[in-house]
């Protein structure tokens, strides 16, 4: 398995139903190995972009290839790529054995080392001895597992998924979270993953392409992501984000300080994003950057006083919405419900103090699009 | 508390569903009855019981022949109108085609034309084009007549399986013929088993167009009806009539009973 960083290269690829563009301009580089999601809310084009690369739709213009081969003319029966549909797509009139063999026919083996194969990858997939079921006579999740058990045997390139785990329930998500993960890295073919819940992108991918109305927001990794998105619109998608605007008065060589009005000066760290004086400027901060106190802090840093208006207690964590004069929206703040976690702070009513260190700021340029929204 | 006239029993509304299946079926019950009756006229009172007819019936060769053409005609006829009705009903339900309202109504036409104004042009078109009326020309006119009834039947089908296990079988590296067989085929074979039975039914008791159609060589239907002039042989008649009736039965009900029990296939991939 090649391990190179562009196994699969998609360029410009566009793709327009009628006068609807649901792909437009897309490029990315998906390396040999890796477990790439693409994430985004439905109707952003990521389903019709892994269509493409099953062959199932033709992109208007730009170009796919993978492994150095170019995709254009290759039909989706002669691709060297598996996909996992979203209904897993069973086929109803064969057996669990038959379904897992039906790729196999070309390679015309004798029955016995086929049955052979068929009876490791049931084995791989634990439902060892389930040859003989019928797809109705199975589970959401082992129905899962048969699909990705039928793509597999053929030793695909790529394997593509369409929201695998969408139908499955909360409990089982998780574990064939992990398991396909583990999957992954055992097997080392390179997969692409489709889905629409942050957090299963996060929790999987080694990167994530992050998509809106058919175009690529940012292309990082879960933790880049999450820490350092690049627009207000992956800042919102991935987990909770506070916003506040603000304006720069001065930039030196490692510090942005902004003007952020009722908040406060802002010192923010300067890195690849270019600001100057003078230019408006969107702060963001994850709601666990902040720390609650219900006396005023007395060690550095900055804070402001506030007014706590709600709290949700949600077993591991909590949820608390405080409002802060001059500032619109009350500010989102979440905080562990560890052993050493203050409990009078989450029946506390009225005032309180939030601070926040330097590092949790997150500088983004204003965005027109945005600018009103919240 | 009183019941909602929704779920409240409706008696005069039992008597007329009573009266009028009584009105639909008791008529053709006079067909068996008089088929074991000892006595050429078709009149109460009812003589003794025999199984005459049905020995006068097997003894007359030329009723066999006319029973025999049916067969053939209607075996040819279901086959490839059930055909033809398999893949237009995967054009009209799979693909996004130009025009696809227009060619189903087209298709669909002979459902509601008269069958006898098709079956004067068609008798006009062929002898325009000099074709000699035979069984040939009989088949073609049930054809026509049979494709949107098979159409019909399949579509359900089609629409009733999703389109991602066809999908599913071009990924995992099965080209259009070997997908259709592999897949498409075996999915859709309750509905083809119901298309035929329904298309022959139709094609072995079709009279306008085989009346207009066929030459020396008589359908059953045909046959009947010019038997119906000689009292005699009426009864003979009425005995293969009532055998007919009964095979319907058997094969409408057999149609009916696969196509439900292939129906749960609709609900696959669903989850």
């Amino acid at each position: 398995m090649s391990n190179n960083s562009s196994f699969i290269s998609i360029q410009n690829v566009s793709k327009s139903f009628g006068s609807v563009a649901a792909v437009s301009d897309v490029s990315m580089e998906i390396g040999g190995g890796e477990f790439f999601s693409l994430l985004g809310p439905s109707g952003c084009g990521k389903t019709t972009l892994l269509r493409m690369l099953a062959g199932f739709e033709t992109p208007t213009s730009g170009e796919i290839v993978i492994d150095g081969q170019s995709m254009s003319a290759v039909p989706p029966h002669q691709r060297p790529v598996n996909m996992v549909f979203q209904n897993y797509a069973i086929f109803p009139h064969l057996n669990i054995h038959d379904n897992i063999a039906y790729g196999m026919r070309k390679e015309r083996l004798p029955q016995a080392e086929l049955d052979k194969k068929v009876e490791e990858m049931l084995e791989m997939i634990k439902l060892p001895g389930y040859g003989k079921r019928r797809s109705h006579e199975l589970s959401g999740g082992e129905r899962q597992r048969v699909a990705l058990a039928r793509a597999l045997i053929k030793r695909p390139k790529v394997l593509l998924l369409d929201e695998p785990l969408g139908a499955l329930d909360k409990q089982l998500r998780e574990q064939m979270q992990m398991e396909l993960r583990a999957l992954q890295r055992s097997v080392g073919i390179t997969f692409v993953f489709v889905t629409h819940d942050q957090e299963e992108a996060l929790t999987m991918s080694d990167r994530i392409a992050v998509m809106s109305k058919g175009r690529t927001l940012q292309i990082d990794s879960p933790t880049e992501l999450y820490e350092k998105p690049i627009t207000r619109e992956v800042a919102a998608f991935i987990g909770t984000m506070n916003f506040f605007d603000g304006r720069v008065v001065s930039v030196d060589n490692d510090q942005i300080i902004v003007d952020a009005g009722a908040l406060g000066i802002v010192k923010g760290i300067k890195d690849t994003t270019n600001f100057g004086v003078g230019e408006m400027a969107q702060i963001a901060v994850r709601p666990e950057k902040f720390s609650l106190s219900i006396g005023a802090p007395n060690g550095v840093g900055n804070f402001i006083e506030g007014n706590m208006i709600s709290t949700a207690y949600l077993g591991e964590r909590s949820y608390f919405h405080i409002a802060v004069n001059g500032i619109d929206q009350p500010i989102a703040v979440s905080a562990q419900n560890s052993a050493s976690a203050d409990i009078n702070i989450r029946d506390h009513k009225g005032q309180v103090w939030l601070g926040w260190p330097d590092a949790a700021v997150v500088l983004l340029k204003q965005d027109a699009s945005h600018s009103q929204a919240q | 508390m009183s019941m909602s006239y929704i779920n409240r029993p409706n008696r005069p509304l039992h008597v007329y569903a009573l009266l009028y299946l009584a009105f639909l079926y008791v008529p053709v019950l006079f067909l068996p009855l008089f088929s074991f009756n000892d006595s050429i006229f078709i009149a109460f009172p009812l003589k003794e019981f025999t199984f005459k007819w049905y020995e006068v019936m097997f003894n007359n060769e030329p009723m066999l022949a006319a029973l025999a053409n049916s067969v053939k005609v209607g075996v040819v006829t279901s086959i490839v109108a059930t055909f033809l009705g398999i893949f237009a009903a995967k054009a009209v339900t799979r693909y996004r085609m130009p025009g696809r309202g227009p060619v189903v109504a087209f298709i669909m036409l002979p459902l509601v034309i008269p069958g006898i104004i098709f079956g004067v042009s068609l008798l006009i078109l062929l002898s325009e084009l000099g074709v000699r009326l035979s069984l040939y020309t009989v088949t073609l006119g049930h054809i026509i007549v049979c494709v949107p009834f098979a159409m019909v039947t399949m579509i359900p089908r089609f629409e009733g399986f999703d389109a991602s296990i066809e999908e599913a079988s071009s990924d995992l590296g099965e080209n259009m013929w070997w997908t259709f067989w592999r897949v498409t085929f075996p999915v859709v074979f309750p509905g083809i088993i119901a298309s035929f039975l329904l298309c022959f039914t139709i094609s072995f008791d079709e009279f306008i167009i085989a009346f207009f159609l066929s030459g020396t060589e008589p359908t059953l239907p045909i046959y009947m009806w010019s038997q119906l002039r000689f009292p005699d042989k009426l009864p003979g008649v009425l005995a293969l009539g009532s055998i007919i009736l009964m095979v319907s039965f058997v094969v409408v009900f057999a149609a009916h009973w696969i196509r439900n029990r292939g129906m749960p296939y609709k609900r696959v991939g669903g989850v």
